[in-house]
């Protein structure tokens, strides 16, 4: 640490750090970076990285679509007479295609009524077959999985599920046994087959023991089919916490779709060739701001995301029926799905060799984390530097020169308490944003017309506005006056804090911490008490994380081309916060916590500063 | 019995008739009479006296048989016989159990003499014997898992992958050196990897497996039991087992064994067992007895087309013409309990030889067809059973006791094994003795292992465990642990997995480590004990008490094995090391070796002629020199 203790050398980099010039490049060099990863020339192709799944096409025979569509018809009928899921039916038939068939039922009382889908105590049960690979000693499998969802919807993705596995049936070649899935109430169901199959219980899930097993899951297909034809297929890879299935997966699905002239998709979004125009470029960078949205938001995107955290590598594929003329029918759709599964199949290892960490601006172009991770470390360099800069600051003795006054008593020791005092003050306001809002729904119920979720979804957004008020004024109470050194000491904790939560959370979500450092990067770098006050407290509200994520609801919206109004995008984010406190206690997401407690007492670390006396 | 002597040949009369006639007459009797029937015993798991009585009836046989086609007598004991049973079963799938049996009538093991002598018994399996004084040796090498939940109980069990098991005789000294050469000789012998068999995966059970031959040796210390889960079996193993049977593939059963049509089945297994057994019922002197068995699963969705159709000719390409000529018994039983009045299937060509036995604890009927003689093959000499599905029957069984076992939990660092051991017995409650061998890289939390039945805990009665050691050998773990009746017991015990050293990952680490079957073995209540309908066509005083070989018999199941992913360093990251630092140390190595062993001098090269001549003149001009 010479470089830093030494007085000559510190000043020679004081001079360099001092300047605003290096924060403001390094911000617009990530920005610029990270904008320049949808580019293609500077993008690498997709390649197959499996030698196992690499070379060995082989023919898909699958032939009975229309049959499979006949069995979505009587899944339909059956699930309309049964009104939910007609698990008598499901049982028989698979039983009579051979497979070894068990159910298992599931409870799960959410902590507040889930809105959007309607539903508050959940009851269900799931079904799935098994299909013993002839010769196989019950090590590994694999799993197909298709929701019975409410309503008329994917009946031919259980149908074309019920297909395959007659199909697969008749087959000689397994070598990993083959589950069936049909699960009901979709994410729900699927994590308490999963938490079942793994015998774990981490969600507080009710349901009954798994009676059949078929050793550890290699890989996943999960299948969302609501038409008899389609127009093309959307992969859908982000899952839990923003984690991503192994790339070869998704290789896997593009090598089906050429190979079987299917239309494919990512985000919605088609592959155009004219990388070279403006469209082109504009094009790649919506799908791959989509792609960091939607990891950003550490939802599971599918049913294939709860399968992530197991460590199997699993994706969605979604069938979508649009207006275009090219259509795919439902044994083309059964062709590359035979096709996966057999390649899948033929996995000597789990899926290993290709990346876990990548964007992608289009299904055949890939963007790795060694290429990305700049753009986030540029940002990130800011912070250092200030820190830096703050530490050399404190570093020499004040000079008394400037202002004559300076600070009359004891320049070098702020004390740790009013340092201490306002990080504890932010992180017991960020436990009440987290606990609060769940714990007195009912309080809130009782006393405001509201209902439930609108309840928890107010309470936490009056928490974070109470939190503004809260921590500036309790550090006078406890310290007296703030000096000049207990700000620049806390801006320096905080910095610090900062800089080892961004960079932690961009290492495991590369999509939250970048869209986070975005914002706060600039709002923790500019921050002083010296500022002029009402214009900076207007912006550092602007760049809170709060209003982080309602930048990002419109700009999804936007991406997605569904623009909406500032009302509904206002009930949107309302939504999105009611669906990030479910998708924590159902799913064990992580962004909900991660803000609450970690992000926001952050940020109120910086506006505590902005208001110092 | 006039009948009889009038059929055969003149010349068996005169050499061995009277011998016959004296000593088991009513045997060939009611072999005649076509209403044989057969003992419980001499099926499966036979008692040794039991069994050896009835060797010595098939002895008999044997001699009389070969002598009509006119073979060389052998002498007077060895004996070869061989039997197929077909069970069609509840799922629609169809077992076919081979077994073959030689006997040798040799005892080297006492005496230790050198036998040079061999007819029947094959002569590599015969020296290994004398060399590595095996006293007993079973061998299985199965490909797939036997789905006991919808299959019923094999004949006998064996658990996915190799699993060799040998008592060695009390004399030898040196047990570890003679297993590991034993195992490398088997290695060769059945064309397997039986030599990655080493002090890692070997363990000495002290109660799960007890010697099934002659002899109650219990000095687990002579024991040596391991599994590979990981061996795949396949022709190259079919084939040397196949040429240990007298008649090769050539006649008999055998030509059955067509390696295309038994690995295109759902499950395989075939084995090896030799013990000692006695000669005659007094045990005065002793025989070996080498049992190779085979046994297959045809499946019905991917062979049969959907037609519920099965025949020899299907299930094996092949139809039987003829018995092995040196087998003293050539059958084949085809179970028909289920199938009393021919509503589940029918059965052509059918045979009037009904014989029925309790096997597994179940009381079951058979047809049997009898290779030996020539009215089983009919007018076209060659016989084809056919088996026609009528009715349906596919539910799910509940055999009395069955197994499951699995890793719970995810992430790399921890992890539970549970085993689920279901006794569906209704109202019995027995023990039954569970074998873990588990390797070292699990590192199990002993204090952990939770036994539970019906949310109760369940205190084992007998427990013996035998800590792993790094690198050298495995977790055992044995208890016996009461069942209750109808009930689910689980026995869980968590484990930490180990970061292996670089070297010690296989080729593909991220396939999974594989982790050997538990072996569950029990004395089971029987059905028939149950079957209170059994007790009308018995004399009431006889059925009061349950009668031991009845009420219970032995049986041993194999768990699942398991698939267990150890953490696993990225392995192209030492590749791009090593590159690095090559490089690296190639060209800072290169330099500084170079500065280190280089002597630098300033080289005063000598000027040229031509300014030297200069410098002269400008000295006596008194110029500067150049």
């Amino acid at each position: 640490m010479g470089l830093l203790s030494d007085p000559n050398r510190r000043k020679a980099i004081t001079s360099l750090t001092l300047s605003v010039l290096p924060d403001v490049v390094c911000y617009l060099a990530g920005i610029a970076w990270f904008m320049g990863l949808a580019f293609e020339p500077f993008t690498l192709r997709t390649y197959m990285s499996e030698n196992a799944m690499g070379s060995t096409m082989v023919e898909e025979r699958f032939p009975s679509g229309e049959r499979a569509l006949a069995t979505a018809r009587e899944f339909a009928a059956h699930k309309k007479k049964v009104g939910g899921m007609p698990v008598d039916w499901l049982v028989k038939t698979m039983r009579a295609q051979g497979l070894e068939v068990f159910t298992q039922s599931f409870s799960r009382n959410l902590p507040f009524p889930d809105e959007s889908k309607e539903r508050f105590v959940v009851r269900g049960t799931n079904v799935y077959g098994i299909l013993r690979a002839p010769r196989a000693p019950r090590t590994e499998a694999l799993v197909l999985s298709a929701p019975c969802s409410p309503g008329n919807s994917n009946n031919q993705a259980v149908g074309l599920l019920l297909g395959l596995a007659q199909y697969f049936r008749s087959q000689i070649y397994w070598a990993k046994d083959i589950i069936f899935l049909v699960n009901e109430h979709d994410l729900i169901g699927v994590q308490a087959w999963l938490e079942g199959y793994h015998h774990t219980n981490i969600t507080g899930m009710g349901y009954t023991p798994l009676q059949g097993r078929a050793g550890s899951i290699q890989a996943a297909l999960s299948l969302e089919l609501n038409s008899d034809v389609v127009t093309s297929l959307d992969l859908v890879l982000e899952g839990l916490n923003g984690q991503l299935p192994n790339l070869d997966l998704a290789n896997l699905f593009h090598a089906f779709c050429q190979k079987l002239g299917i239309l494919c998709t990512i985000q919605g979004k088609l592959q155009r060739s004219d990388w070279d125009t403006v469209e082109g470029y504009t094009h790649s960078a919506q799908t791959m701001l989509l792609m960091v949205l939607k990891q950003a938001s550490g939802r599971p995107w599918g049913e294939h995301g709860l399968f992530l955290r197991y460590h199997i590598e699993a994706a969605s594929i979604r069938g979508v029926n649009s207006f275009r003329q090219y259509k795919t029918d439902a044994t083309s759709i059964g062709r590359l799905f035979e096709g996966m599964v057999r390649k899948l199949n033929n996995l000597l290892e789990r899926l290993h060799q290709s990346y876990f960490f990548y964007l992608m601006p289009s299904l055949t172009r890939f963007v790795s984390i060694g290429y990305y991770m700049p753009a986030f470390g540029l940002l990130t360099t800011i912070l250092l530097l200030r820190a830096l800069d703050l530490w050399v600051h404190l570093g020499t003795p004040t000079p008394v020169t400037e202002d004559g006054v300076g600070e009359g008593e004891s320049p070098s020791s702020p004390g740790l308490l009013s340092v201490l005092t306002p990080v504890v003050i932010s992180h017991l306001t960020g436990v009440a944003l987290y606990t609060l809002p769940v714990l007195s729904q009912e309080m809130a119920v009782e006393h405001f017309p509201v209902s439930e979720t609108e309840a928890v979804v107010l309470t936490a957004i009056a928490i974070y506005t109470a939190g503004l008020a809260l921590p500036h004024n309790t550090h006078r109470l406890i310290s007296g006056e703030g000096t000049e050194q207990g700000w620049r000491v806390l801006k320096l904790v905080a910095l610090l804090y900062l800089a080892v939560l961004l960079g932690c959370t961009a290492l495991i979500n590369f999509s939250l911490g970048f869209i986070l450092a975005v914002t706060l990067v600039p709002a923790a770098a500019c921050v002083t008490p010296h500022v002029p006050k009402a214009l900076s407290a207007v912006a550092m509200v602007l760049l809170s994380p709060g209003c982080t994520i309602l930048y990002c609801v419109f700009l999804f919206q936007e991406l997605q081309e569904v623009p909406v109004s500032l009302a509904e995008g206002w009930m949107l984010f309302l939504s999105v916060i009611s669906q990030g406190i479910l998708d924590h206690a159902l799913y064990g997401s992580l962004v909900y916590p991660l803000l609450a407690l970690l992000v926001y007492p952050c940020w109120l670390l910086f506006w505590n500063i902005l208001f110092w006396k | 019995m006039a009948a009889l002597s009038r059929k055969w040949d003149p010349l068996f009369v005169l050499v061995l008739g009277s011998l016959v006639f004296s000593c088991k007459g009513d045997v060939l009797k009611t072999s005649n009479d076509r209403t044989e029937s057969i003992s419980a015993t001499k099926i499966e798991e036979s008692s040794p006296q039991a069994a050896d009585l009835g060797d010595l009836r098939q002895s008999d046989e044997a001699e009389s048989n070969e002598d009509r086609k006119a073979f060389t007598p052998p002498p007077p004991n060895d004996q070869f016989q061989e039997e197929m049973v077909i069970r069609p079963l509840y799922s629609g799938d169809i077992y076919a159990s081979f077994q073959f049996r030689t006997q040798w009538d040799t005892d080297f093991l006492h005496d230790g003499k050198k036998v040079s002598h061999y007819r029947l018994f094959p002569k590599s399996l015969g020296q290994v014997l004398s060399k590595f004084s095996v006293r007993e040796l079973h061998i299985s090498f199965t490909q797939g898992y036997w789905r006991t939940m919808q299959w019923g109980q094999p004949f006998i069990p064996s658990p996915p992958g190799a699993e060799l098991w040998v008592w060695f005789h009390h004399t030898v000294t040196d047990v570890d050196g003679n297993w590991k050469e034993l195992t490398n000789v088997l290695s060769g012998i059945f064309c397997a990897s039986l030599n990655f068999i080493d002090s890692t995966n070997t363990v000495e059970p002290s109660a799960s497996f007890k010697p099934l031959g002659l002899g109650n040796a219990t000095d687990h210390r002579f024991l040596r039991y391991a599994t590979l889960p990981r061996e795949i079996v396949c022709t190259e193993n079919l084939t040397p087992w196949k040429k240990l049977l007298p008649c090769g593939s050539k006649a008999g059963l055998a030509v059955l064994m067509k390696s295309e049509k038994l690995f295109h089945s759902s499950f395989h297994s075939q084995a090896v067992h030799i013990r000692p057994v006695c000669k005659d019922w007094q045990c005065t002197s002793t025989a070996w007895e080498l049992r190779q068995t085979l046994n297959v699963v045809f499946d019905l969705y991917t062979s049969g087309q959907g037609k519920k159709e099965w025949s020899l000719f299907k299930m094996f390409s092949r139809t039987l013409t003829e018995a092995c000529p040196l087998a003293s018994s050539s059958k084949i039983y085809v179970d028909v309990t289920d199938n009393p009045g021919g509503e589940l299937f029918d059965l052509s060509p059918s045979s009037p030889l009904i014989s029925t036995a309790v096997v597994l604890g179940d009381r079951r009927t058979y047809s049997v067809y009898d290779l030996t003689k020539k009215e089983t093959f009919g007018q076209l000499r060659s016989l084809n059973l056919l088996l026609r599905w009528k009715g349906e029957s596919d539910d799910m069984l509940r055999p009395p006791l069955h197994a499951e076992r699995y890793v719970s939990g995810f992430g790399l660092q921890k992890g539970e094994i549970h085993t689920c051991l279901y006794n569906s017995h209704p109202y019995r409650a027995y023990p039954v003795l569970l074998l873990d061998s588990l390797p070292w890289y699990l590192r199990l939390y002993v204090h952990t292992l939770t036994v539970t039945s019906k949310t109760r805990e369940n205190k084992p009665s007998y427990i013996h465990y035998q800590p792993s050691k790094d690198r050298l050998r495995p977790h055992l773990l044995e208890m016996l642990v009461q069942l209750p009746p109808h009930s689910v017991t689980e026995v869980t015990v968590q484990f930490e997995r180990a970061l292996l050293k670089w070297t010690e990952y296989t080729p593909d680490p991220n396939h999974g480590f594989y982790i050997g079957s538990s072996v569950i073995s029990a004395l089971v209540p029987s059905i028939v004990a149950m079957d209170t309908n059994s007790t009308r066509d018995r004399p009431l005083f006889s059925s009061f008490f349950p009668t031991k070989e009845e009420s219970s018999y032995f049986m041993r199941v194999y768990t699942e094995p398991l698939l267990v992913n150890l953490p696993t360093p990225d392995f192209s990251m030492p590749y791009n090391v090593i590159c690095l630092t090559c490089t690296v140390v190639a060209v800072g190595y290169g330099s500084f070796y170079n500065l280190l062993t280089r002597t630098f001098q300033v080289d005063e090269p000598s000027a040229p002629l031509a300014k030297r001549l200069a410098n002269i003149i400008r000295r006596l001009r008194g110029v500067p020199l150049l």
